[in-house]
């Protein structure tokens, strides 16, 4: 009786262990996500002017070409400029006018160039156009600078807030979403940099080392599980190089790349296609032990119910022990993978950690890597970085729970049709 | 229970009170009792001897099984029945550590040979295993299996009807009828036992070997499949290994009694169940151990 008391006593505790640390986890977590959220969702908006632009025809075309390629020569900031004094006549003066022009990104040039050089018509039109903001005005926009602050402490002087108010009042300066995020590579300019270069690289890197690491990963664990000879020494040789490399440091295995891929066999430098194979080295040994522990874990007895009908060596793994074992083969690839899209020490090595402005458009093209550009964020002190930093954290965590999420849904599917 | 009168009156019991608690490397010597031969040999068994670990589980074994016989081989638990039974499918080839030794010919060829290919003689010689083994696939598949990788079945017409056959055969059909695409592994453990043996003579074997394949079944099911091994036996041959002397007695004509890895006594099944001629056989089938 008393005993049953104990007993029962210690399952309880025992379970209340387990749920407060399960509590503690997720309340560790929670802060994190709030800090990174709280930080980073003002990231995903960007702050626009909008002005009424004079296409002037002697400005672009004095000659009336209508030739794209004299067009492009001209200055399109003078538009901007000459805008810009319009909507604030009394600003007078070099450096006021020059501060003036400032509220607006250097981007607005290109953004001008963009719009004509689709719509060569437009020269000699009037236009209203939402052109981005300078960063400094995004973060008082936004409200990470505080208006209230004496003038030398805050990076908006007088004048500038005073125009800004003006763009205020007048309701032609304005939040949108933050498209330049997702559709640009990195910048100098925080307002003008974004996660695409690195998300492709990135994605780049990860199908190089998918379509690397998961046919070769996969039939090596096949091979070792179920044909190789057993009480071999070669091959025991080989189990246990594969277990001691899933524990060798990833910086190691950028080390090899660099020496092997980079200098031995001359692959471009910075590309994606090196990152994938040197992360493809890091991902083969957890995706060959995570594939032999699931083969391991069907039943002997399937199979020799398979053999026992007359199926062969082959059939017999192929039609009953793969299938099977094949949800937690893919649960293994996809955890893999999923710690490669998070490494950055083999890719810094390789050279990935460059600043890159083009958007990559194939494996050779130079690259970084979605962690690589958070860290070189990070590095940067101005604000406009640091709401980046957290929103690009915040699309690399999406990425994560991406790949996890189809991680447990292949395992479900996959299960539902083996029973 | 045992009764020493019986003993006594049988001169021809070979007394080896101490043998039951010998090893086998001590019973070497002790010879197979009653005829191993029979007149149309269809499977002769000759000195097999099984390893496992360089330990040895099968101590010298010479049999022969004639055609269209049912042979019952019985003995305490661990004596190497399972073991002996698996070298007629060459089963124990899949376990790293045994070996087999000497020669075993099925219609005049020796199937212990490296040369013999596995796939064709596991066709030709079925399997029911002790424990169920159901594939984790539908009851349907399970069946299907065996004719789709020979090729025996031109269409699904034709699959559709081995697969109702055989597990009509096995007497689980009206069971499953309905529910044809549900997991095998999902069936209770007497009807996958079932349609472990629906699977098996689905691919038409001609020798079908049983590893206590009543075990899990209760007495309807295994009337039914003593009637299916009364029926199959018209054509195959069949080696069923069983703890149930009932069902030794009723389904076959022969029984093979082992003891720790030797075959002691060979026999016509009434007359090992009637006039044991080995002091072991009498005493495990009288109940006094095993
Ligand atoms: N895979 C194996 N590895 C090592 N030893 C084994 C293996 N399988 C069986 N043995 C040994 O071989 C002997 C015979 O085993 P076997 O399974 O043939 O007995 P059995 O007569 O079928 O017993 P039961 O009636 O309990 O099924 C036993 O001593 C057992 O320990
Ligand atoms: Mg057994």
């Amino acid at each position: 009786m008393n005993n049953l008391k104990a007993r029962l006593a210690k399952e309880r505790r025992f379970r209340l262990y387990g749920i407060l640390s399960i509590a503690l986890a997720l309340t560790l977590l929670s802060i994190l996500f709030i800090s990174i959220f709280s930080q980073g969702y003002t990231a995903f908006q960007e702050t626009k002017i909008q002005l009424d632009i004079n296409f002037e025809q002697s400005v672009l075309d004095p000659k009336k070409t209508k030739d794209w390629d004299v067009v492009k020569k001209a200055n399109f900031n003078i538009l901007i400029k000459n805008s810009i004094n319009e909507l604030f006549p009394d600003v007078s003066g070099r450096s006021q006018k020059r501060k003036l022009k400032k509220l607006i990104s250097t981007s607005g040039e290109y953004q001008l160039r963009n719009y004509i050089k689709n719509n060569i018509e437009a020269i000699g039109t009037t236009k209203k156009m939402w052109l981005l903001a300078d960063d400094d005005v995004d973060m008082l926009i936004k409200g990470h600078i505080n208006r209230s602050l004496p003038e030398n402490e805050r990076r908006i002087d007088n004048d500038e807030l005073k125009w800004i108010e003006v763009l205020e009042t007048k309701k032609i300066i304005k939040k949108f979403f933050n498209k330049t995020f997702f559709t640009s590579g990195d910048s100098a300019e925080s307002e003008q940099s974004g996660i695409l270069g690195a998300l492709l690289g990135s994605l780049f890197a990860l199908s190089i080392t998918l379509i690397i690491s998961f046919p070769i990963g996969i039939a090596t664990a096949i091979y070792l599980e179920e044909f190789a000879p057993k009480n071999n020494k070669f091959i025991d040789f080989i189990e246990v190089n594969i277990n001691n490399l899933a524990a060798v440091p990833s910086i190691i295995f950028g080390l090899l790349g660099l020496a092997i891929f980079l200098n031995f066999f001359e692959l471009p430098r910075s590309a994606p296609l090196v990152g994938g194979m040197v992360l493809s080295l890091m991902t083969l040994p957890t995706i060959i032990i995570s594939s032999r522990v699931s083969m391991k874990a069907v039943p002997p007895s399937i199979k020799e119910g398979a053999l026992g009908v007359g199926a062969s060596e082959i059939q017999a793994v192929f039609h009953h022990v793969v299938p099977v074992a094949i949800p937690g083969m893919l649960t293994g690839t996809i955890i893999g993978m999923a710690r490669a899209l998070g490494e950055s020490a083999p890719l810094l090595v390789i050279g990935m950690v460059a600043f890159i402005v083009d958007i990559p458009q194939s494996v050779t093209d130079p690259a970084t890597a979605l962690p690589i550009q958070i860290y070189l964020w990070a590095d940067t002190p101005e604000r406009g970085f640091v709401e980046r930093t957290s929103a690009a954290i915040i699309v690399l965590l999406i990425f994560l729970i991406l790949m996890n999420s189809l991680a447990v849904y292949l395992r479900q599917r996959f299960e539902k049709d083996i029973n | 229970m045992y009764n020493t009168d019986v003993m006594n009156d049988n001169k021809n019991i070979i007394d080896s009170d101490d043998l039951i608690s010998q090893t086998p490397s001590k019973l070497d010597n002790a010879k197979t009792v009653g005829n191993i031969h029979v007149e149309d040999p269809r499977i002769i068994a000759k000195n097999i001897n099984v390893y496992y670990d360089n330990k040895i589980a099968i101590n010298n074994v010479s049999i022969d099984i004639g055609k269209n016989e049912v042979l019952a081989m019985i003995g305490p638990s661990g004596c190497g029945k399972s073991t002996f039974l698996r070298c007629f499918n060459r089963m124990n080839d899949t376990i790293e550590s045994c070996i087999v030794e000497g020669e075993l010919y099925l219609d005049n060829e020796n199937i212990l040979d490296k040369k013999t290919d596995v796939v064709p003689l596991r066709a030709k010689v079925g399997m029911v295993f002790q424990k169920p083994n159901p594939f984790p696939k539908s009851v349907y598949d399970n069946v299907a299996y065996g004719p789709k990788i020979h090729g025996m079945a031109k269409n699904k017409i034709e699959l559709d009807e081995i697969v109702i056959k055989s597990l009509e055969k096995a007497g689980l059909y009206e069971e499953v009828k309905d529910r044809l695409d549900t997991p095998g592994t999902s069936l209770s453990g007497g009807q996958q036992q079932r349609l472990c043996i629906a699977r098996t003579i689905a691919v038409n074997p001609e020798v079908i070997l049983m590893d206590e394949p009543c075990s899990a079944l209760d007495p309807i099911a295994t009337a039914r499949i003593e009637e299916l091994i009364y029926e199959l036996k018209e054509n195959f041959t069949i080696i069923i290994v069983t703890h149930s002397m009932q069902q030794a007695a009723r389904v076959s004509q022969r029984t093979a009694y082992f003891h720790l890895g030797s075959l002691i006594e060979v026999g016509s099944t009434d007359k090992i169940f009637t006039t044991p001629q080995h002091k072991l056989t009498e005493s495990y089938i009288t109940g006094r151990f095993g």
